[in-house]
């Protein structure tokens, strides 16, 4: 076990490394980000020149690259468009974002689940014809529409919550936010779970458990769920990461500055350093939560081993 | 087992629901304290120096802690003196400045000739990277500091010569008459001693000589300002102080606005603009702005500017129903264009209704056969090239497109051509690749004609995106420039602009309004010629 986690650690290395070249290289092909600095007027050449020289950006894309990269292994992440450390933006986005995706992981885990679950086991009947349904409904309906109704009718119509979060982003105000960011997510897993569960309920382990007697709380439990939930950890874990980064729309409209706000500023205004340090720490989110799902399949089953 | 599985997942939906009701109850409601107003903002582009500031919501919070020799009225946009006492000249190119004594910065500092030297020094300087330096390429000097390439040969310009603590004067390097009237730009604000010795505190906390102060400014999230009671001027505040909330998106600000949790938004989103007198109960206001929309010609490419050339464009232009796109687009937030100045100047500053005349007409027969004149679309067709991130330029170049094909009887003449940035769109306009009509906008720095027509149009201006050259119109700006009498240098100024319709460098589209909605605590709400709210004037409560 010691072993395989350290050679996954390893192996994400080059991994980490190709992926900072190839956003370094996106980037720096999107265009000069100097002439933006400036609005609708042209940059007087001479100021132009001494922005670019600050930044770096009068040297060959490689010289550029190892720069950055010597820059990060000494904790420096560069400073973004508008003067603030890189490091600064992180540190108040980050939290926020990764708020925001516990409270959506959680509705998944808990709605999505519990939904999938009960409705595999009543497989044909109405409760189940109706969550299917309404699943198809909410994978249909874009996030953004969910996002601004939700916002009208909660927010400006009933009053019970504020349309906008607040810079502290607190638990409580992301709770709208998160449900509206896990729906779609949300969907599939429930879908994801029955199918699971009613492939499951029919196999002969499972027929075993129930003519050995056990209660059928313990069969569910213990049997079922745990061989049925591997699909579901697999789809949750790859989910971590593009909630983070994908929060885009979502923040965007209840006025959370997280990760996904502070990405799409970088890349209107072509600042390389923003977005290649939030997308090496979402790259790096995504291996570690990666490898997190791979360990979980050996505890949810014994069969499989690492060594 | 079943049942009881349900009935746990129904209560923790609905506990779900009341944490969220419960969540919005407190962090609802700001508990402001008495009379200070909340107000939509976004982070400014730059860091908050006064000469690296040209976007509105920057500018924002420097007219609000600052407060240089000339202000603009905010409702007739005339320049009218502030810190300046006199500000004389005999040859329209040395100018004695006398300053008003008393007037100190919020930390007790007082302004002198000096704090004006000084900052206007530091704003040319090329090494210190001030976006607004070329504001002084007038002043005498200003190729020392800010040598076209390589190292500055001076530290200081040249033209600025300090008296005494009162007086100083400016020396340009050319005749420019009304050059007192632009020195209510950000650029030309006096700056404190604390400025240059401990740059990073002030840039962390502003200090300024105007009716705010910042009490505390969180980078991405808020600032703070409150009233100053040491403020000189005869515009102080009248309310408590205002805090800016910044804002991910303009539409939430408005949802913020409708839910009661936000005061002022100075910017209502387009798709809004239908709903919103019902939607505010008339706490709306729509003014104009010192904003004009073109479409700019690649005058570089030949396919623009052949013989008979600026009939082609002429047709185009007569092409564009201005009026109906306003209406149904804009809801009327818009004017169409008569000029290519703005009404803000009114008629004494040179602004024309007349002007454009027919050029600016909707007159599908004439377009088609001017056109024709013209040598026809390059190629057959055009393409109206714009910035789909911003702005919903999309809609508009939509119409405008519509309506050339219209007149031109194809359905294929024009089409949007979107550029994903408007970091890429200004790459592509300044490295002159355009091969296309383009979207441009300028908004005043000061409300002169002189700012519509020299930086836009003078051969090899800092905005001349189409690149037109015209050795008439740029010895009529020069003309204007050295003359001593104001009408008349409107005037010359006006006769240079009568060059436009016939050259069309530029489509004049429409003059853009800025908006503003308020929540029922404000009164006396109103914007500047910049678009801007006049902070000081609001009533809270």
């Amino acid at each position: 076990m010691g072993r395989y986690v350290i050679r996954r650690l390893l192996q994400m290395i080059p991994v980490f490394a190709g992926t900072t070249v190839l956003i370094f290289v996106m980037v720096y092909a999107l265009g000069d980000p100097v002439q933006a600095r400036c609005g609708d007027r042209a940059c007087d050449p001479a100021t132009a020149a001494q922005i670019r020289h600050d930044l770096y950006l009068d040297h060959p894309l490689w010289q550029q690259y190892l720069r950055y990269m010597g820059q990060i292994f000494r904790g420096d992440f560069g400073v973004a468009w508008n003067g603030r450390p890189v490091t600064e933006l992180l540190a108040s986005a980050l939290p926020v974002t990764l708020r925001l995706t516990v409270l959506a992981i959680l509705f998944e885990i808990v709605i999505g689940i519990t939904l999938g679950v009960l409705t595999g086991l009543r497989r044909g009947r109405p409760a189940d014809t109706a969550t299917l349904l309404g699943t198809l409904l909410v994978i249909s309906v874009p996030t953004f529409v969910t996002g601004y109704v939700l916002q009208y009718l909660l927010g400006v119509k009933w009053n019970l919550i504020a349309p906008s979060v607040s810079s502290e982003a607190r638990f409580d105000e992301l709770i709208v936010p998160a449900l509206v960011l896990a729906l779609t997510s949300l969907a599939y897993v429930t879908r994801l779970s029955r199918t699971s569960v009613v492939e499951n309920i029919r196999a002969d382990y499972v027929r075993t458990a129930v003519a050995k007697g056990l209660p059928r709380r313990r069969v569910i439990t213990r049997h079922l769920l745990r061989n049925s939930l591997i699909p579901v950890v697999t789809f949750i874990g790859t989910d971590i990461g593009a909630l983070m980064g994908g929060a885009i729309v979502t923040e965007r409209i209840f006025n959370i500055h997280g990760v996904g706000y502070q990405l799409y500023q970088g890349i209107l205004r072509l600042d390389s350093a923003t977005v290649v340090g939030f997308v090496t720490i979402l790259v790096i989110v995504f291996l570690l939560a990666n490898l997190l799902v791979d360990l979980l399949y050996a505890v949810l089953d014994p069969r499989i081993r690492y060594a | 087992m079943r049942r009881s599985a349900a009935r746990w997942a129904v209560g923790a939906a609905v506990a779900a629901l009341v944490a969220t009701g419960c969540g919005g109850g407190d962090g609802g409601r700001a508990t402001d304290g008495s009379g200070v107003l909340s107000a939509s903002w976004t982070d400014p582009q730059n860091p908050l120096e006064p000469a690296n500031t040209n976007e509105v919501q920057g500018g924002k919070v420097l007219d609000m802690i600052f407060r240089g020799l000339k202000k603009y009225d905010p409702r007739t946009a005339a320049a009218e003196n502030v810190l300046a006492d006199s500000i004389e000249t005999t040859d329209q190119r040395t100018f004695r400045i006398r300053l008003k004594d008393g007037w100190t910065f919020g930390n007790g500092e007082k302004v002198t000739s000096a704090s004006f030297i000084d900052a206007w020094n530091y704003a040319a300087l090329v090494t210190n990277k001030q976006i607004n330096a070329s504001f002084f390429r007038y002043v005498e000097g200003y190729d020392k500091v800010h040598p076209e390439s390589g190292k500055p040969a001076a530290q200081k310009l040249s033209g600025l010569t300090r008296q005494d603590d009162l007086n100083f004067t400016v020396e340009l390097n050319q005749k420019f008459s009304t050059w007192p009237d632009t020195l209510g730009y950000a650029a030309f604000m006096p700056l404190p001693r604390v400025f240059f010795t401990d740059h990073a505190a002030w840039l962390r906390k502003p200090v300024g000589n105007g009716p705010y102060r910042v009490e505390s400014y969180t980078k991405g999230q808020g600032m703070q300002l409150r009233a100053w009671d040491g403020y000189k001027g005869g515009d102080a505040a009248v309310n408590g102080g205002v805090d800016l909330k910044v804002y991910t998106d303009n539409n939430t600000a408005y949802t913020d606005l409708q839910a009661g949790n936000l005061d002022l938004v100075d910017d209502v989103p387009a798709a809004q603009l239908k709903n919103v007198r019902a939607d505010l109960d008339g706490r709306y206001l729509n003014t104009p702005a010192g904003i004009i929309q073109t479409l700019a010609f690649p005058l570089y490419d030949k396919a623009w500017s052949g013989e008979d050339s600026e009939k082609l464009r002429q047709g185009i232009s007569m092409a564009i129903n201005r009026k109906q796109i306003t209406r149904k687009i804009f809801q009327n937030t818009r004017i169409p264009a008569r000029d290519w100045t703005s009404p803000v100047l009114g008629a004494e500053g040179g602004f024309d209704d007349t002007l454009c005349g027919r050029v600016c007409e909707y007159d599908p027969a004439r377009a088609r056969q001017l056109v024709k004149e013209g040598g026809g679309l390059p190629g057959g067709t055009m393409r109206i090239t714009y910035n789909a991130d911003s702005g919903s330029h999309r809609d508009w170049v939509d119409a405008v497109c519509n309506s050339i094909n219209n007149a031109l009887g194809k359905d294929d003449a024009c089409v949007g051509d979107p550029v994903g940035t408007f970091a890429d769109f200004r790459n592509q306009i300044v490295g002159r690749q355009m091969k296309n009509p383009f979207r441009a906008g300028w908004q005043m720095d000061y409300p002169l004609i002189q700012n519509f027509l020299q930086p836009l149009y003078y051969t090899g201006a800092s905005s001349n995106d189409a690149h037109f050259s015209d050795p008439r119109f740029d010895r009529l700006i020069d003309r204007a420039n050295a003359e001593s009498d104001r009408a008349k240098a409107v005037d010359t100024f006006k006769e240079a602009e009568r060059i436009l319709p016939q050259q069309v460098p530029a489509i004049a589209l429409w003059y853009q309004n800025g908006s503003a909605g308020w929540s029922q605590r404000l009164s006396g709400v109103a914007l500047n010629p910049f678009s801007v709210p006049v902070f000081n004037q609001i009533k809270v409560g």
